[in-house]
């Protein structure tokens, strides 16, 4: 697990090191809606922007307060020059919040390369497949124009081969988490997930292939305890997990766009790749700000619920998250119906882990409280 | 102290009119069914051409305005943001959905009796919040709801795939409407819609333009008074008549210099929605001769614009100034989305510079002296971006105050330190309170 962790800490090394090793751009992904697969077949690294949990007091000027401490935390990354070696950003196009990162982004550092993709909100018509794949078309034309280089469909066909290989082999890693004892922790899971979103998918693909062969025979020196699900938004606290796992529980599956949102479903097969590309997307497990009319989640996440046998569900929504927040009275409604207690916990750039562990451990003797009798 | 100089000033002739259209509105909406007519719910920013095709007995009512309208009564709005605290929804989610779910929660209708229950809802969605509130209606009240993705990028992007995929939603919406409503659709009346709605809006632009006169003949409060009937049903002929007849009576004012403001001698531009329970603080800037001339908000959430020859911006050319006959329920559409896809509150979603160089270019346009941004908690959609707007009208050598507020919830707006703010604005432009 330790290349994961690793992968998850020096996620800046790892990016200047294979550019310089391949020579490839390396692209900043705002959302975990970006088409993965046009950046690959374009010789590029897809790199998710994520936070890096540290106070910070430089996007005060650029976005304005109410907006969710992740997105700022995203441009304050950038402001810092952590992100100094990207060649281009691109965002699909989420919630306002994030986008204000990119806007910013694009407005204050100095990048060569950056990209809006017209991304529907509405996923549910069916006249968004076609729409899309209009906009990937230009996206693709755009990368082509940009690193100087003919995405061919066997280019595009390799590369959607390869992402759906980690897709693939991250839900191999997940079955394992339904055991009564999981091989993996919810931390180690983390890692896991998170690096995948900018690690080259070779080298992670590898290393899952690896890690797969000795995982049915690992044992974890501690109790499993009550089996917990973390549902909501951006989340990549790994502080926060390795708490949790630290008071008598563990994480066996999640619905994040940092976890099972970004690898749930594959490209399938369809001549038309660029069509192909477009329906994954489509059709994913959707962002509560694109899961309009219906609530498709709502019975995504009870089926993870029931599949992973789990025993409740922390409900963890960035401050401001306004797609979140609409999602939360009903899903917590949703969770207890179906007989699964939750707890719902604020998020910001940093968190309170001693007032949160309390809460926790109250959680945790409530789903307990039949045991004790 | 150099004396003022006073213009002359009367009330505007169309004011009772304005109200008495307003008071119709809502009570055709509230007392629909006892006609056999058909009520639905939606945004602002919605299609309202869209349901006009089910006949002339459909009557709207639209989130946005109404949630303004709970807010002005801040006793009542107070009341709604409990309730919908209570069902577990965060104080920080848009203020006007929150004074609408609550005003539903309660059953209580801010203009008197129970709670209208509409018969479908009918929703655009370009914000965050604005598919989720409607869901959400739809949910609670138990009635079907269709909603419209218009998040294409910017109008200077707009390109086939952009614009069919918006157009192909507006024909699914009339099947959806159809089989829903069991009524038949009538073209003709969704094509008299469509050239309403391009009267009504293209007017409004017309009617902002003329405050470009020194003295200005509108100051901002009264035109949020004015500007409603485009947020509440910008496709309908009496909002199109009404506002032909108040764009002969501003001509008629900028003709005589009458001002809005008598003592008219520093001009300002807002931004976003105001805080709706203190509106005084635009009659406080009356008491340094100041005043709001308008904003992007008010000029452009409903009025559609384009460049004119002699590079000023001004009203779109409607299809029918252009004489273009719509024949068919296709061209019809095409132009309904074109036109929506121009609206100048939409292009920031996209880029905050895009409405930077819009407000810079008011700023110079409508000859103002400074810049007043209600950073507003209540509304993510049009406080996108705010920040760097303040940064492009600072350096583009406008001075800008911010305030901090909420358009509908008055807890997290406070009153004293806003009149503060004014007071140090004013100060740094030099202008003093004006002796009675």
């Amino acid at each position: 697990m330790d290349i994961f962790r690793k992968w998850y800490e020096e996620r800046h090394q790892y990016a200047k090191e294979w550019k310089e090793k391949n020579g490839g751009k390396v692209m900043g992904c705002f959302c975990s809606y970006v088409p993965e697969e046009l950046l690959c077949a374009a010789g590029a690294l897809p790199v998710r922007v994520l936070g890096s949990h540290e106070p910070q007091d430089v996007t005060e000027p650029y976005i304005f307060g109410m907006f969710c401490p992740f997105c700022r935390d995203v441009l304050a990354q950038g402001l810092k020059g952590r992100y100094d070696y990207l060649d281009g950003i691109v965002l699909s196009q989420s919630c306002l919040h994030l986008r204000q990162s990119f806007t910013s982004w694009r407005l204050h550092i100095p990048i060569d390369y950056n990209y809006y993709l017209y991304m529907p909100n509405k996923v549910q018509t069916p006249h968004a497949k076609p729409y899309l794949r209009g906009e990937l078309e230009k996206f693709k034309k755009s990368l082509e124009e940009f690193t100087g280089r003919t995405i061919a469909d066997e280019a595009l066909k390799e590369s959607i081969g390869l992402i759906n290989s980690n897709r693939r082999l991250m839900h191999q890693v997940y079955e394992l988490r339904k055991q009564d004892n999981p091989p993996i922790t919810g931390l180690e899971a983390m890692w896991m997930t998170t690096s995948s979103m900018w690690v080259d998918k070779k080298d992670h693909n590898r290393e899952l292939e690896r890690v797969l062969k000795e995982l049915p025979s690992r044992k974890l020196n501690r109790e499993t305890g009550a089996r917990l699900m973390l549902i909501g938004s951006e989340n990549d606290d790994t502080q926060f997990v390795e708490m949790v796992e630290s008071i008598g529980a563990t994480v066996v599956v999640d619905d994040h766009c940092t976890g099972t949102r970004y690898f749930w479903n594959e490209v399938g097969s369809n001549s038309d790749l660029l069509q192909a590309v477009a329906d994954r997307y489509i059709e994913r497990p959707p962002c509560p700000s694109k899961d309009w009319e219906e609530r498709t989640r709502f019975p995504h996440i009870l089926k993870l619920a029931k599949d992973y046998n789990v025993q409740g569900a922390i409900l963890i929504q960035q401050k401001f998250c306004d797609p979140h927040e609409c999602d939360i009275p009903p899903l917590r409604d949703m969770l207890k119906e179906n007989g699964i207690p939750s707890l719902t916990l604020e998020f910001d750039v940093t968190v309170p882990v001693g007032q949160f562990r309390v809460r926790l451990e109250a959680f945790l003797e409530m789903i307990g409280e039949e045991d004790l009798f | 102290m150099s004396e003022v100089k006073k213009y002359k000033t009367e009330p505007l002739k169309t004011w009772q009119k304005a109200k008495e259209l307003r008071q119709k509105y809502y009570r055709d909406y509230a007392t629909a069914h006892e006609r056999g007519g058909l009520r639905w719910s939606g945004g602002a920013w919605c299609f309202d051409a869209i349901p006009a095709g089910l006949g002339d007995d459909v009557y709207p009512i639209t989130g946005e305005p109404y949630a303004a309208s709970c807010a002005f009564n801040r006793s009542f709005s107070t009341e709604c943001l409990e309730a919908a605290e209570k069902k577990g929804w965060a104080r920080d989610l848009c203020s006007y959905m929150r004074n609408y779910w609550g005003s539903m929660y309660l059953n209580k209708f801010a203009f008197g009796g129970e709670y209208p229950k509409a018969d479908f809802a009918f929703q655009n969605h370009i914000c965050c919040s604005h598919a989720k509130w409607y869901q959400h209606v739809a949910e609670y009240e138990k009635i079907p709801y269709f909603c419209f993705d218009v998040a294409v990028g910017p109008y200077s992007e707009v390109d086939e795939n952009r614009l069919s995929y918006l157009v192909n939603q507006l024909h699914e919406a009339i099947e959806w409407l159809e089989k829903t409503t069991g009524r038949k659709y009538d073209d003709e009346k969704l094509i008299q819609a469509v050239y309403n709605e391009c009267r009504s809006t293209a007017m409004w632009a017309e009617i902002c333009c003329l405050n470009r006169s020194v003295p200005a003949p509108l100051d901002e409060k009264t035109m949020y008074s004015l500007y409603v009937f485009g947020t509440l049903q910008k496709a309908s002929r009496e909002v199109a008549d009404f506002y032909e007849e108040l764009r002969d009576e501003v001509k008629y004012r900028v003709e005589n210099q009458i001002a809005a403001v008598a003592t008219e001698r520093c001009r300002l531009m807002s931004d976003t929605q105001p805080p709706w329970g203190f509106l005084k603080v635009f009659r406080y800037l009356e008491k340094f001769g100041a005043l709001s001339v308008g904003s992007l908000y008010s000029f452009g959430l409903i009025g559609i614009w384009e460049d004119k020859p002699d590079g000023s911006w001004g009203p779109r050319t409607t299809p029918q100034e252009q004489g273009v006959k719509i024949e068919t329920r296709d061209q019809a559409l095409r132009i309904l989305a074109d036109w929506n896809l121009s609206k100048p509150e939409w292009q920031h979603f996209y880029d905050p510079q895009l409405k930077s160089d819009m407000m810079i270019r008011i700023a110079k346009e409508w000859k103002l002296d400074g810049v007043m941004l209600h950073y507003n908690r209540g509304c993510e959609g049009l406080s996108l971006g705010i920040a760097e707007n303040r940064l492009a009208l600072q350096e583009a050598g406008f001075p800008v105050m911010v305030f901090e507020g909420n358009m509908g919830d008055e807890r997290e707006f406070d009153l004293t330190r806003t009149m503060s703010r004014i007071d140090a604005f004013m100060e740094t432009m030099e202008l003093k309170q004006l002796e009675r």
